[in-house]
């Protein structure tokens, strides 16, 4: 399988006022397959949250290279860097981050507003995120605001609203730390299906070791390096 | 894509209708003020400027050349070059001219009734005109007519002055008849009264008659200028010894006033034009000067044997005051304007830091910095175009209300509608632009992480 991601050498410092330098990413070199399910381990503070801004096109490397889809994308320009989002990467973040007092369907149609590729129609963009939130079995809840649906709900409507634009990578950052022990495994279950099904690549962040094992693959990160690779079980 | 703007700006507002509506209340309020300012600020420099022309703003003045005799001149006005003719044809040719009446100077007279006698500070002559030009209404009774004036009738019209000092209690005033120099006149009609002039005049002490019954009646000397009363106090018989030989019976003072001069030039002392509009004063004048000139057959390049004066003092206080109207007005309703503007960023503000996760997640997205600034100018753009539009109905309605319960002067403007949406359009994007760029400006990690 091609590589859909590669990082080769990447090294992220934060510069803070004073003149200090924090090197969060120290050289980090990995490969992600098109349609595989990684999982992004490390403690806190270990710069699995830097490196998955990077890889999500929010942030840029200090220095190394990114190779995204087998182009180089360290470089590039914040709008240039806005559209890669818009057209092929989706986000699931720990706290929903839906829009209060908005219809689960508005909260799922949002991203077209900045999609620049071929453009849907209005009733042909309402008929793709019902049928994604339906999808996703929140069927009969389209016009309920996120105040008026449970946590492992509310997480649904923020994966249906990540799918809207037919991303190719899907981007999780502690999509079940704020759920319970079930619906966290409805969720990562939901992931696998997507996963499986639609042959979407997934990179779930976490430092619970729990959610790891929905993956097939975990990726260690300590101290701004990859810990070697071994195949998870 | 504008719609898809307009609408999720209209979503965005509409999440928070109470915080909306009190944004909005500052340009509502401020554009109401300038709105109910203009109407009533334009009314009342309507009212000025049309008191005025009560003054005689739009009056002009026509005088025949001074004259001079061997070398020394006679004065201001002593020529005999102007006719009632010269009056009837700028009445009929200068469109400019809205009314015009010949004038011949007054004498001094007094005025008797009953056992009351009075001295009136002036006695002026006119056509039937004349009340016209002056913008002089009638408290009582009415002007006397083109036939009295052709007649030389000896009827009269009279100010509140003359009324008070001359009769007693609620006796009828108009038809009564009163006695000037001995000759007995009508009372048509009763000035409303007008108070004093701009030089401290009483413009109600004042007896108006036909010009025609001042010439061949009241003023010594016919019709000629610059006699009016000299032969009065001079006979010729204080001269020359041969005048004491008396052909005939002397005349009594009653006898004298009512006899009928019988030489009579056609001149009048002057012309008074009351020109259509302040503005068209100048126009006036040139058609006047061209149609006198050409019915004096005055030569190409020759010298006018007339010469026509304006106010132009009067209408200088028209101009400047309602500049300064203008301006004052315009001064309060930017400041009210402005209060409401900061009020617009200031919620901007709030609502761009309370909703910093929601800007995270747009960017997360793919909303470009450029989308963000255009949501959010948009937004307050919104806020401030319903504002002024509720500002302007607010406006009107006050004053609506206000004319009908003060009975002042109120006129809508158009002008001021259309400036009121535009300085709220302009106030949206200016005092939006700030929290607007604030909020494109924001990295799109802190903001989804913001607390």
């Amino acid at each position: 399988m091609a590589a859909l991601l590669e990082l080769d050498h990447l090294v992220k410092t934060y510069h803070l006022p004073g003149g200090i330098d924090v090197p969060v990413l120290k050289g980090v070199s990995l490969r992600v397959e098109k349609g595989d399910m990684v999982a992004l381990m490390g403690a806190s503070g270990s710069g699995k949250s830097t490196l998955m801004n990077i890889l999500g096109f929010l942030d840029t490397p200090t220095s190394g290279t990114y190779r995204f889809d087998g182009r180089d994308v360290s470089r590039l320009s914040e709008d240039e860097r806005a559209d890669v989002r818009s057209a092929r990467i989706g986000f699931v973040f720990q706290s929903f981050n839906l829009l209060a007092r908005t219809s689960a369907l508005q909260n799922v149609l949002m991203p077209l507003e900045y999609h620049r590729g071929a453009r849907l129609s209005r009733a042909e963009g309402r008929e793709r995120a019902r049928q994604l939130l339906e999808t996703l079995g929140l069927e009969g809840r389209l016009d309920h605001t996120p105040a008026q649906l449970s946590g492992g709900q509310q997480q649904r409507v923020a994966i249906a609203r990540s799918l809207i634009n037919g991303p190719d990578i899907l981007f999780a950052d502690e999509p079940t730390g704020n759920l319970d022990s079930v619906t966290t495994v409805e969720i990562l279950e939901m992931f696998q299906r997507l996963n499986a099904e639609q042959g979407i690549t997934i990179v779930l962040v976490t430092h619970d070791a729990e959610v790891c094992d929905y993956a097939k693959r975990t990726i260690h990160i300590r101290d701004g390096l990859v810990v070697p690779d071994k195949p998870s079980a | 894509m504008i719609t898809q703007v307009v609408s999720t700006a209209v979503v965005a507002l509409g999440r928070n209708v109470t915080r909306s509506l009190l944004t909005m209340l500052g340009i509502v309020i401020g554009i109401a003020a300038v709105i109910t300012m203009m109407e009533i600020g334009n009314g009342a420099s309507k009212q000025i400027a049309s008191s005025i022309s009560n003054m005689g703003s739009n009056m002009l003045l026509i005088f025949p050349q001074a004259l001079s005799t061997a070398g020394v001149s006679v004065g201001s006005g002593t020529g005999i070059t102007l006719t009632s003719q010269d009056c009837d044809a700028i009445i009929r040719e200068c469109p400019s001219v809205r009314a015009a009446t010949p004038v011949v100077r007054g004498t001094s007279v007094q005025a008797i009734h009953g056992a009351l006698n009075w001295s009136p500070g002036r006695v002026e002559s006119g056509s039937e005109e004349y009340f016209d030009v002056n913008e002089w209404s009638f408290e009582d009774g009415e002007a006397f007519t083109a036939r009295d004036v052709a007649a030389s009738a000896t009827v009269c019209v009279i100010g509140q002055t003359i009324v008070d000092n001359l009769f007693t209690g609620n006796e009828p005033v108009v038809g009564s008849r009163i006695r000037l120099n001995n000759v007995l006149f009508t009372v048509t009609g009763v000035l409303s009264p007008k108070g004093a002039n701009l030089m401290g005049m009483d413009q109600n002490d004042l007896i108006v008659v036909p010009w025609t019954t001042m010439r061949n009646r009241l003023a010594r000397g016919g019709g000629t200028a610059g006699t009016s009363s000299s032969s009065a106090s001079y006979a010729r018989g204080d001269v020359y010894a041969i005048d004491a030989v008396d052909f005939y019976p002397a005349r009594d003072a009653t006898q004298t006033a009512n006899y009928l001069m019988p030489i009579r030039f056609n001149n009048v002392n002057s012309i008074m034009c009351a020109a259509v509009s302040s503005d068209r004063i100048q126009e006036a004048i040139e058609e006047i000067t061209e149609l006198l000139r050409a019915r004096h057959r005055i030569p190409e390049g020759g010298e006018s044997d007339f010469e026509i004066r304006d106010m132009s003092e009067l209408l200088t206080v028209l101009t400047s005051t309602s500049t300064l109207m203008t301006s004052l007005l315009l001064i309060v309703a930017l400041i009210s304007l402005v209060v409401g503007g900061v009020g617009i960023m200031n919620i901007m503000l709030v609502s761009v830091t309370e909703r910093t996760r929601e800007i995270g997640l747009r960017m997360a997205v793919g909303a470009r910095g450029r989308d963000i600034l255009l949501q959010f100018l948009v937004e307050s753009l919104l806020l401030c175009l319903a504002g002024g539009i509720l500002g302007i109905l607010a406006g009107r309605f006050t004053s609506i209300i206000i004319s009908s319960l003060k009975n002042w002067p109120v006129s809508p403007s158009i002008g001021a509608i259309l400036l009121s949406v535009i300085v709220s359009a302009v106030i949206g994007i200016g005092f939006g632009f700030y929290p607007a760029w604030r909020a494109s400006r924001l990295n799109p990690i802190d903001a989804l992480h913001y607390e």
